[in-house]
């Protein structure tokens, strides 16, 4: 039995491989052919053998639960999904246009605050953020950048383009696997490689090193950069020791680092050794129990007056997280207006916000059509998905929307595009959607795709890996 | 290099050596079997003293027969089995995979599952010494694989102070087994007769792979002393005890603030040369081997002490 596209059939939704009735899209035509030519026990040997690879490669993620946590190995669907190479170039440049907008926002709010002046942004919307810390007004960062490090969510909707669902500016996670997709697609479609002209993905940890190293307090050489992990029961220790080694900086925990003189130590083998830049993977309010919450085993006593006073950077800078608050979302075009002076290159998905009355009447009436988010929440945690929802669901959000509209948001449903993955009996259609990395610090990077994650169940939308999402790799290809 | 990191390297070197050892240890109780003449009996009791888990073990009220020994070192979810001690390795190289090459962590992980999967038949004689053998094979490898790829710093410092302090630690447990009362002639005598010490002997060489060498070096027929001397005071076997403190100390010299250390290995260094084994054999090895193991406690906590976080 050997795959036959003429009867793959995605319905209304915009496939990233084939176009109408088995016709594969020009970039995609040499997988969707290669594929074709592969019966269906050879593509399960190749599913199993990535399978295998990946247990062995120990490739895994923690998943919380009641019974502990558990370490599952990474879901992944062998079908890449492919972009073509001139669309990325565009989109790219959307993206790096949007994290300098939203990282010239940050640098305001915290300092000169323009943007409340000119009454592009109300006031309130900000100073009620969760993720607002008033620590940190009057600092200033290098370069004016707050966020160094984003992953920005994108959806492909039934027009074929690209909107931007979510900005993660706190720590987003994703990239080891997506560098490690790739690395378990060469072992088991070596072929493919010879005559695609695939862009490399395993530059990114030297564009986050050079990244980190340009914002080192002191000019040495070498300087010295670390990563800084909750420890081995976060559902990214596998990333953060990842990105850990291929940089080769030293993954630390709170309990490794130690503040003497407001300057940051790590305790080695040869006693302290001073710190430059921390790359942190935990979240502001645990960085620092003298600061922020008393209660944190995680963090270091004395980290923040050792940043504000200059004697180390911290990627991504706390308070970052301000501007990834799904409400502050809303405004991001205006704001890539307002400080850039260009018209933004990547869309927002539509969305209505719960503070303005007509906008929220309309939310509150359309509840079983819409996607309702809290304003910082991540992972899929905590949404309503309108279509789906019980009547009881729905009232409960009712109540919750009238008590708290700060901390809502609505969008409209939007259809995700699809791409094939290897089910038991051959390819289906499933929603993906796509996270690339953008870095910045004195220059901006972004990576080649990023990770596509992929809802294995028929006709869902939830990609999150916490619940039950896979994930394919990515190419940007280039083709005549 | 992080203290933190340091430890960790430290105990997934440890926990593999002893994995390695265990299953060497395993092994030639079980070759020990077939070359016993009829009526013997080999005590497995001793096994669990060996080990040094015989109070977990007597706590769990079983009979000290060769399938409960064998489940118990081998599979049992109890902290000192080898399935647990893999996991532990598996951990350690999980958490510390930053330094060590990626080779190394998938080979740790690929015995996991091996062993997970395998283990249980360990249990029943037939498949067992080729599961031993795999298992010290994997172990063999990984040294190698460390030796060859990974940069001779201070993580691998570590990792080799963690497997010749555990290999010298093992090496005094094994030499033990030779002067227990391992042999339990069902006939009259309590006492085993010559001949059949000798095989016991042998076959401790042979799970120390050092028969070869010690032929080479000895070049008598094998006897008591010359073993217990070949195993404890050679400075030229890679698993004999002298060996393995004399390396220590070459590899604590490279590191910082290690004069603590270095004083302790040569204090334990000078003690085992010293021994007139004839004497101690004359009159029981196992207080000799008691206070080695101390020793080896000693050693393990000036290095604690002195690059280790402190808790």
């Amino acid at each position: 039995m050997r795959i036959n596209w003429k009867t793959y059939d995605p319905g209304k939704f915009y496939d990233e491989i084939i176009s109408a009735q088995g016709a594969p899209r020009p970039p995609a035509r040499q997988l969707a052919n290669y594929l074709k030519s592969l019966t269906h026990a050879e593509l399960t040997e190749k599913k199993l053998a990535a399978e295998l690879a990946i247990k062995t490669m120990g490739i895994s993620f923690t998943v919380y639960s009641d019974a502990g946590n558990i370490d599952r190995e990474w879901p992944f669907d062998i079908i890449p999904r492919v972009i073509a190479a001139k669309e990325w170039e565009y989109t790219s440049k959307g993206l790096q246009q949007r994290l300098r907008a939203l990282n010239c926002f940050i640098n305001d709010i915290y300092n000169d605050q323009k943007v409340f002046k000119d009454k592009i942004i109300p006031k309130e919307l900000i100073l009620n953020s969760t993720n607002f810390r008033k620590q940190c007004l009057g600092i200033k960062p290098r370069y004016g950048v707050w966020a160094h490090v984003c992953g920005t969510d994108l959806i492909r909707d039934s027009d074929g383009l690209f909107y931007v669902l979510e900005d993660n500016l706190r720590v987003p996670s994703g990239v080891s696997y997506m560098l490690e997709n790739r690395r378990v697609t060469k072992r088991v479609f070596p072929e493919l490689f010879e005559n695609y002209n695939i862009s490399p993905v395993q530059n990114y940890p030297d564009q986050l090193f050079d990244t980190l190293a340009a914002i080192s307090p002191r000019t040495s050489e070498y300087p010295e950069v670390v990563v800084l992990t909750p420890g081995i029961y976060n559902s990214a220790y596998f990333e953060h020791s990842f990105l850990a080694q291929r940089m080769g900086a030293e993954l630390v925990e709170g309990g490794d680092l130690v503040v003497e003189k407001d300057k940051v130590f790590m305790r080695t083998i040869d006693g302290l050794a001073q710190v430059d830049v921390i790359y942190r993977r935990i979240d502001d309010l645990f960085l620092d129990p003298t600061v922020f919450n008393k209660d944190s085993i995680l963090g270091v006593p004395g980290l923040f007056k050792s940043w504000v006073k200059g004697n180390v950077a911290l990627a991504n800078a706390p308070g970052a997280g301000v501007a990834d608050d799904k409400v502050i979302y809303t405004y991001v075009p205006k704001l890539v207006k307002y400080y850039l002076g260009e018209d933004p290159i990547l869309p927002n998905v539509t969305s209505f916000m719960c503070t303005d009355k007509t906008e929220c009447q309309h939310v509150l009436q359309n509840l079983d059509k819409l996607v309702v988010k809290p304003a910082n929440e991540s992972g899929g945690y905590g949404m309503l998905m309108g279509p789906q929802s019980t009547k009881k669901e729905r009232e409960e959000f009712a109540r919750k929307i009238k008590a708290d509209p700060r901390n809502y948001m609505a969008q409209p449903l939007i259809s995700l595009s699809t791409v094939p993955i290897l089910g038991d009996r051959g390819v289906e259609p499933r929603h993906v959607d796509l996270r690339p990395f953008v870095l910045q610090a004195d220059k901006s990077y972004v990576t080649a795709g990023g990770l596509t994650r992929v809802a294995m169940v028929k006709g869902s939308y939830i990609v999150n890996s916490s619940q039950g999402g896979g994930s394919k790799d990515t190419w940007i290809v280039g083709y005549e | 290099m992080l203290s933190r990191v340091a430890e960790r390297v430290y105990w997934q070197a440890r926990y593999l050596e002893r994995i390695e050892n265990t299953a060497r240890l395993l092994d030639v109780f079980s070759t020990l079997l077939m070359d016993l003449p009829k009526g013997t009996k080999l005590g497995w009791h001793s096994l669990v003293h060996i080990t040094g888990t015989h109070e977990i073990f007597d706590a769990t009220g079983r009979q000290p027969i060769e399938r409960n020994v064998m489940k118990f070192l081998l599979s049992e979810d109890n902290g000192i089995s080898i399935i647990n001690m893999l996991a532990a390795a598996r951990e350690n190289a999980r958490t510390t995979r930053e330094i060590m090459p990626t080779e190394a962590f998938e080979q740790i992980n690929e015995l996991y599952f091996y062993a997970k999967e395998n283990l249980a038949q360990g249990v029943s004689r037939g498949p067992r010494h080729q599961l031993f053998e795999k298992i010290i094979t994997s172990c063999q490898q990984l040294t190698g694989l460390m030796a060859g790829t990974m940069s001779h710093n201070d993580a691998y410092s570590f990792v080799r102070l963690g497997r010749d302090l555990e290999r010298a630690d093992m090496t005094t447990r094994i030499v033990d087994v030779g002067s227990s009362n391992l042999l339990v002639s069902s006939q009259s005598s309590i006492q085993a007769d010559e001949p059949l010490t000798n095989i016991l002997w042998m076959n401790i060489l042979r799970s120390m792979s050092a028969y070869q060498m010690y032929r080479q070096h000895v070049k008598d027929r094998v006897n008591a002393e010359d073993v217990v001397i070949f195993l404890l005071q050679n400075d030229e076997f890679p698993r004999s005890l002298a060996h393995c403190i004399s390396q220590l100390s070459s590899v604590v010299d490279e590191l910082p603030n290690h004069s603590k250390s270095l004083a302790q290995i040569a204090k334990t260094y000078r003690a085992i040369k010293h021994a007139n084994i004839e004497k101690l054999l004359g009159d029981g090895l196992f207080q000799f081997i008691d206070d080695l193991q101390i020793e080896i406690g000693a050693i393990h906590k000036a290095i604690a002490d002195s690059w280790f976080l402190q808790k």
